[in-house]
């Protein structure tokens, strides 16, 4: 890493606790790589995240940091934009934390358009807890509280943040990397809630507990299981199964949450 | 001189709040605490304030601590469903040392219980009703003039120790119209922040006074907050003397400033020899029975609480060695009394009732007599 990029790691607090191959560090990775590019002052910068592998993410990175209750980042982070809206507020979330404990958060965060940056490392499990099902998990994939296989339909992160009214959505995987870094700029340069879902992988749990081999293989995994918006027009709900589609799922100009508060002040 | 107005302990509780500096407002419908949401809606806008209804009083609560870490002075207002909900990030606050003010307009429980109805069933629940040891500070009314005196108290001592405050409030002081008088002056305290030449600042460094300064974010203070134990710095922490040192420092807040925090009135106690100690809307009835005991030719004390936690044992237990007994009038299950029992060596009778009204003056006369 470029030792300008290192600088935005608080490096006297490594080693950090991740497991070997884990995908929440490259993520970390082009969130700080798109700040950069960004061009932020990191002193307007705030990182907030909830619990879980991805909620532990936050303390690594050298911002004003905030590492919340589980599910409640945004909650805590619509309290702080709107104090504040001078802010670069970049939210850090898990699957789990986002979706499942956070999800009526996401859903009202979007619905508001309100501008904040959401991240969703998506590893389709707890890892933090010990590799139990997550809303994401696919179905018949298995897991700690899963041994028979998971017999719940996962969720559409990217899809529900879209219909809820989210004015940008991107999906990639950690093996898009570059794209989520564009989408995370995009994503900053649009005035109103974004959200971008990175398929993310988690060898020690999800990787083991299905037998997907070592992290490369996983994320060779994700290539295979990604669809392209425009393939994904051409197949039917069968052949579109077991893949998750990627690219900018939504993309529209709607007025910003802060803007129309701080317009009712006379 | 403002001319005195005719207005809800609600309207109260926000006139105080815009007092005392309140610029940011979360919060989620509720009965009966619905009035204060209303009326910041409409007053904070005009104050450069903030007001959000949020989608339910987790989301309520944790935006008001955003807010606060921003360097707003916020506060949200509930009741007893919508308290339960926001349990686990008042210790989020607690731990994290995020001054905050939540009100609680208490109403008939447990669960969805008599909305309408006037309880005092919340007293314990504001001092152990999140997980852990930690500090809180409570204060309750008795008076529409006192929610407004207490609704600034509630922020100032927020803000002096970096701490979550609750405003405990009921039924019958909310909706009760009465007079109120805007007060001549009013003390607003900020918190300490650190100071401006500060190159290492700590975030969670004692500074001698056990409450360390606090920077708002995107003022150049580029630290963590966390609510797992932590060191100075705010990383986390798993070293046992650092967790020690943290918690002692927290919970030893309220113990080292309780002058500064406890609120005590007392009436007819110099001579007395049987005292009535209530708080919150109870008190009304209780010194209305102490009144008409005395015409009897009886001593009777009163002491009302305007703060609950941290709970006055000394002064307790030194009103309590003049006395052949103590009676606690309270709308629960001998909340307060039990408390009580714990710091006293004379009988202590509980005057109760749970069934949505309010004690009356008779039930209270009752039983001082009974104890004579």
């Amino acid at each position: 890493m470029r030792a300008s990029l290192k600088s935005y790691f608080r490096t006297g607090k490594l080693p950090h606790f991740l497991c070997p191959g884990c995908g929440h560090g490259a993520i970390m990775g082009a969130l700080v790589r798109a700040i950069d590019q960004l061009g932020l002052d990191r002193n307007n910068v705030v990182v907030i995240s909830g619990i879980g592998c991805a909620g532990r993410s936050s303390s690594f990175m050298d911002f004003n940091t905030l590492h919340t209750t589980h599910g409640r980042a945004l909650a805590f982070a619509t309290g702080l934009k709107l104090a504040n809206p001078d802010l670069d507020i970049f939210v850090f979330m898990g699957d789990g934390d986002s979706s499942a404990i956070g999800g009526n958060h996401l859903i009202h965060a979007a619905r508001r358009n309100i501008d904040l940056n959401a991240i969703v490392a998506n590893n389709s499990i707890y890892g933090m807890t010990g590799g139990q099902y997550s809303p994401t998990t696919p179905e018949g994939m298995f897991s700690t509280t899963a041994p028979y296989g998971n017999i719940e339909p996962p969720m559409d992160i990217a899809g529900v943040t879209a219909a809820a009214g989210a004015s940008y959505v991107a999906r990639w995987s950690v093996f898009h990397i570059k794209q989520v870094i564009k989408s995370i700029v995009e994503g900053y340069n649009n005035k109103g809630f974004s959200l971008i879902e990175v398929i993310s992988q988690c060898p020690t749990y999800f990787g083991r507990k299905n037998r997907l081999g070592s992290p490369s293989r996983m994320i060779q995994w994700q290539k295979e299981r990604s669809v392209t918006l425009s393939k994904a027009r051409e197949m039917n709900e069968e052949e579109l199964k077991d893949k998750f589609v990627v690219g900018v799922i939504a993309r529209r100009e709607r007025e910003e949450f802060s803007k129309k508060i701080y317009s009712l002040m006379r | 001189m403002e001319k005195v107005r005719l207005i809800q302990g609600n309207e109260a509780c926000v006139e105080g709040a815009l007092a005392a500096g309140c610029t940011f407002f979360a919060g989620y419908p509720i009965t009966p605490s619905s009035e204060i949401a209303e009326l910041m809606a409409f007053h904070l806008p005009r104050h450069d304030g903030v007001f959000i209804q949020m989608e339910d009083e987790i989301g309520s609560i944790a935006a008001i601590i955003g807010a606060s870490i921003a360097g707003k002075k916020a506060m949200t207002a509930t009741s007893g469903p919508g308290f339960s909900l926001m349990q686990e990030n008042l210790g989020f606050a607690a731990m994290a040392e995020i001054p905050i003010v939540i009100v609680n307009v208490q109403r008939g429980g447990p669960s969805t219980g008599r909305p309408t109805a006037p309880a005092q069933g919340d007293v314990m629940q504001t001092r152990w009703g999140t997980h852990g040891d930690h500090p809180i500070v409570v204060y309750s009314p008795t008076s529409v003039q006192e929610t407004f005196e207490l609704t600034v108290q509630s922020f100032n001592v927020a803000e002096m120790l970096r701490t979550p405050v609750i405003l405990l409030s009921d039924e019958v002081i909310a909706h009760m119209r009465e007079r109120f008088q805007y007060p001549e002056n009013v003390t607003v305290i900020d918190r300490k922040r650190p100071k401006k030449d500060e190159k290492e600042y700590l975030p969670y460094k004692d500074d001698g006074s056990g409450i360390p300064p606090m920077a708002d974010f995107g003022t150049g203070y580029r630290y963590h907050i966390t609510g797992l134990i932590h060191d100075e710095s705010g990383y986390p922490s798993e070293d046992p003397e650092i967790q020690r040192k943290l918690l002692e420092r927290l919970m030893g807040k309220t113990e080292r400033y309780k002058d500064e925090i406890t609120l005590i009135d007392e009436y007819f106690t110099d001579d007395m020899n049987v005292v009535v100690v209530s708080y919150g809307c109870s008190f009304r009835s209780a010194i209305h029975a102490v009144k008409t005991l005395r015409k009897e030719g009886i001593k009777a004390g009163c002491i009302k609480l305007k703060s609950l936690w941290p709970f006055p044992k000394e002064t307790i237990t030194k009103i309590s060695e003049g006395v052949k007994g103590i009676v606690v009038p309270e709308l629960n299950f001998e909340q307060i009394a039990s408390e009580i029992r714990k710091y006293v060596d004379v009988p202590v009778k509980g005057v109760n009732r749970y069934d949505g009204s309010v004690i009356r003056p008779f039930e209270i006369e009752k039983t001082v007599r009974g104890l004579l």
